[in-house]
């Protein structure tokens, strides 16, 4: 049998050798370009704790949501109704608080958002499986499902808004009381570093063994170290703006830790379950998956019920911050999470997509909009830019796919 | 009809001359779409370790045929048996576990996963609860390496190969599963003449180690260099099968083009 000779060996990149993914590493630059400019322009107020608090909060809903938008995309759907759906659970949820559970009591909060959650999920599911089973375009179903949880929103409870809502419920908003505190933001700062040099001393020592190639030992010591010092500053930043009341450090906002825990878990998710390899591998080809024998009516339910599960988090996030259950809240931040995961390096042609990408621009967007807030820019041209921004990843997306199919 | 009776005479006579049962056999196989006859009656039988060339016109009902023994679809009518007992593809899975695997031209890998991934594509190997990157790498090298494919990087998505080798993957995902009945649809339309060489000398030795294969294919040079028998479909019926050592080329055109066994081809089978 004769050997198969490789086409001729590509070059490889410095940074793909050097084991640096390229698109994060312009993302991070991106975003450290946009807060300098923004830092400059409104004259030494972007860059600091306060701002900077302010502004993991408010990545928290979009970040929350972005990395389901991620696997949606990444199978050639997309979903236009999780604005609504954030807005009709998040009213759902206020409702529930106010009239079903005694106020301020923590279990009430809970069985309150658990409830929008499951609500939030079965709306996902319903779509999920009008899309798979009955084949009728995802944009289509999601675009009737914009207008319909946002008419829902509304007649819950005849376009009213709904407050105020239980002290309790209001923690996962970040509100006054809905930090952790400075002493548990060093608890999970810490835990958070030794995790990260513990990872990557054993990533390193199992590739050794192995005998696959490593980053050179100066650079990966670096890699770490810069990971530990991200840590170390997002620590500092989140202690570093007090409580006006006290004057004690306020800590991380707690829907700031569920979008991280959502975003590590997403991670996970796609990079050793079955369900994240089969999400990518219909991406990749939807016909050699079903083929394969996966599922994929099941596997396109199950996402569409995961988005709706996320969008309903991101709906009591946004409800509990706002102290409010409003018929408009979320509206058209389906676009904001769908420039978000495009931005992050979600193809809409599908296959490809990653969760740290999204997330980073998660924080784009976030950065963007707030900046904005501080140059008090009228909303219409904050719309404008956002707009732009979206049409130009696209086009760097197109533009990139092209190089290389080339 | 009375062709596809025909046939079912001639294969029991072959049973009972060999007195090895068929690895696969369709007895009957009806299948229709809205009004349109896919499948009439058909009756196919693969011997182990035999290459069985499927021949016909696009629309002849050769592709329906594979997707129905590889789970893709159910018939509407008839058998599918193996070594004499009856099976129920129902799925792709079904067919998977009773040991069909199906190569096709285009169809085969997901191109932005790696080589691992797509060998065990639906069939992932799990430790502890999360994906076994290391063992599924590991066990797709010794399978390449046993098939003499040789990837130089296992860890890259499979659009960074040739269609030989990508081919080679697919092939390499039936093997590792071990299949029994290898059904290769086009397996070589894509490729160049290089890589269609070295796909023909995989399908050799498989077919040495005793799989039965299905070989579709529009290139009679293939066919004749690399499959023991012939059937030619037309219209979703079977024309009829002979030994590629006892029928011509001329012969075969005649029996894809006019739909009719040539008299002399008649008489030897």
């Amino acid at each position: 049998m004769q050997r198969v000779t490789t086409a001729a060996v590509p070059r490889i990149p410095v940074l793909t050798r050097l084991g640096v993914d390229s698109r994060l590493l312009f993302m991070i630059l991106a975003i450290a370009a946009i807060w300098i400019a923004f830092h400059l322009l409104t004259g030494g107020i972007f860059l600091t704790a306060r701002n900077l608090w302010n502004l993991s909060v408010q990545t928290a809903s979009v970040g929350v949501m972005v990395s389901g938008m991620v696997l949606i995309i990444v199978m050639r759907n997309i979903d236009l109704s999780i604005g609504s759906v954030l807005g009709f659970t998040g009213m759902s949820m206020a409702v529930i608080n106010i009239n079903l559970f005694p106020q301020n009591t923590w279990w009430g909060a809970v069985l309150t958002l658990l409830l929008g959650l499951i609500l939030g999920g079965v709306v996902g599911i319903v779509q999920g499986t009008w899309i798979a089973r009955l084949g009728v375009p995802s944009f289509i179903v999601t675009l009737g499902g914009l207008l319909i949880f946002r008419g829902g929103a509304w007649l819950l409870t005849s376009g009213q808004t709904v407050a105020p809502l239980s002290e309790s419920f209001q923690i996962f908003g970040g509100g006054l009381n809905g930090s952790i505190g400075g002493l548990w933001s060093w608890i999970v700062g810490l835990v958070l570093m030794l995790f990260i040099v513990g990872a990557d001393l054993r990533t390193y020592g199992v590739r050794a063994r192995r005998g696959l190639p490593n980053r050179p030992l100066a650079l990966q010591v670096l890699f770490t170290g810069l990971s530990v010092l991200l840590v170390l500053g997002f620590i500092l930043v989140m202690n570093g703006y007090p409580d006006p009341r006290n004057g004690q450090p306020r800590g991380i906002p707690v829907p700031v830790i569920i979008m991280l825990v959502v975003t590590a878990i997403m991670m996970w998710v796609v990079r050793a379950t079955r369900f994240g390899r089969y999400v990518f591998a219909y991406g990749g080809n939807p016909e050699a998956a079903r083929l394969a024998g996966i599922n994929t009516t099941r596997l396109t339910i199950l996402v569409f019920g995961l988005m709706g599960v996320l969008a309903a988090l991101a709906g009591a996030i946004q409800t509990a911050r706002l102290n409010a259950g409003t018929n408009s809240t979320g509206t058209l931040a389906e676009l904001s999470v769908i420039a978000a995961a495009v931005i992050g390096g979600s193809s809409l042609s599908g296959g490809s997509g990653s969760i740290p990408g999204a997330f980073l621009g998660a924080v784009l967007m976030a950065s963007l909009i707030n900046g904005m807030l501080l140059l008090d820019l009228p909303s219409a041209w904050q719309n404008v830019v956002q707009g732009l921004v979206l049409v130009l990843a696209v086009t760097l997306d197109v533009y990139v796919q092209k190089r290389r199919t080339k | 009809m009375t062709q596809g009776t025909g046939m079912q005479g001639v294969q029991a006579a072959a049973q009972s001359a060999t007195g090895i049962l068929p690895l696969i056999e369709t007895r009957g196989i009806s299948k229709s779409f809205g009004g349109i006859q896919a499948l009439d009656d058909v009756a196919v039988h693969l011997m182990p370790g035999e290459v069985l060339a499927l021949l016909g016109h696009n629309g002849a009902g050769k592709s329906t045929l594979i997707k129905m023994l590889s789970g893709a679809y159910t018939p509407d009518a008839g058998q599918v048996l193996m070594n004499g007992q009856e099976v129920h593809l129902s799925s792709p899975r079904a067919a998977q576990l009773l040991g069909i695997e199906t190569i096709y031209q285009n169809l085969a890998l997901a191109d932005n996963l790696d080589v691992p991934a797509n060998i065990f594509l639906g069939r992932e190997l799990l430790k502890g609860g999360r994906l076994d990157e290391d063992t599924m790498e590991f066990e797709s090298r010794k399978v390449l390496d046993r098939l003499k494919v040789n990837l130089p990087d296992l860890k890259k998505p499979v659009f960074n190969f040739s269609g030989g080798q990508r081919q080679c993957i697919a092939i390499s995902r039936a093997i590792y599963f071990k299949a029994k009945v290898l059904i290769m649809d086009e397996p070589t339309a894509a490729l160049g003449p290089q890589e269609t060489a070295q796909v023909n000398e995989l399908i050799m030795s498989l077919k040495n180690e005793g799989v039965g294969i299905f070989l579709i294919s529009h290139d009679m040079h293939d066919v004749f260099d690399l499959a023991d028998r012939l059937t030619v479909m037309k219209n979703g019926r079977v024309v009829g099968s002979s030994q590629t050592a006892e029928i011509t080329q001329d012969e075969v055109l005649e029996m894809i083009i006019a739909g009719k066994v040539a008299r002399r081809a008649a008489g030897l089978s």
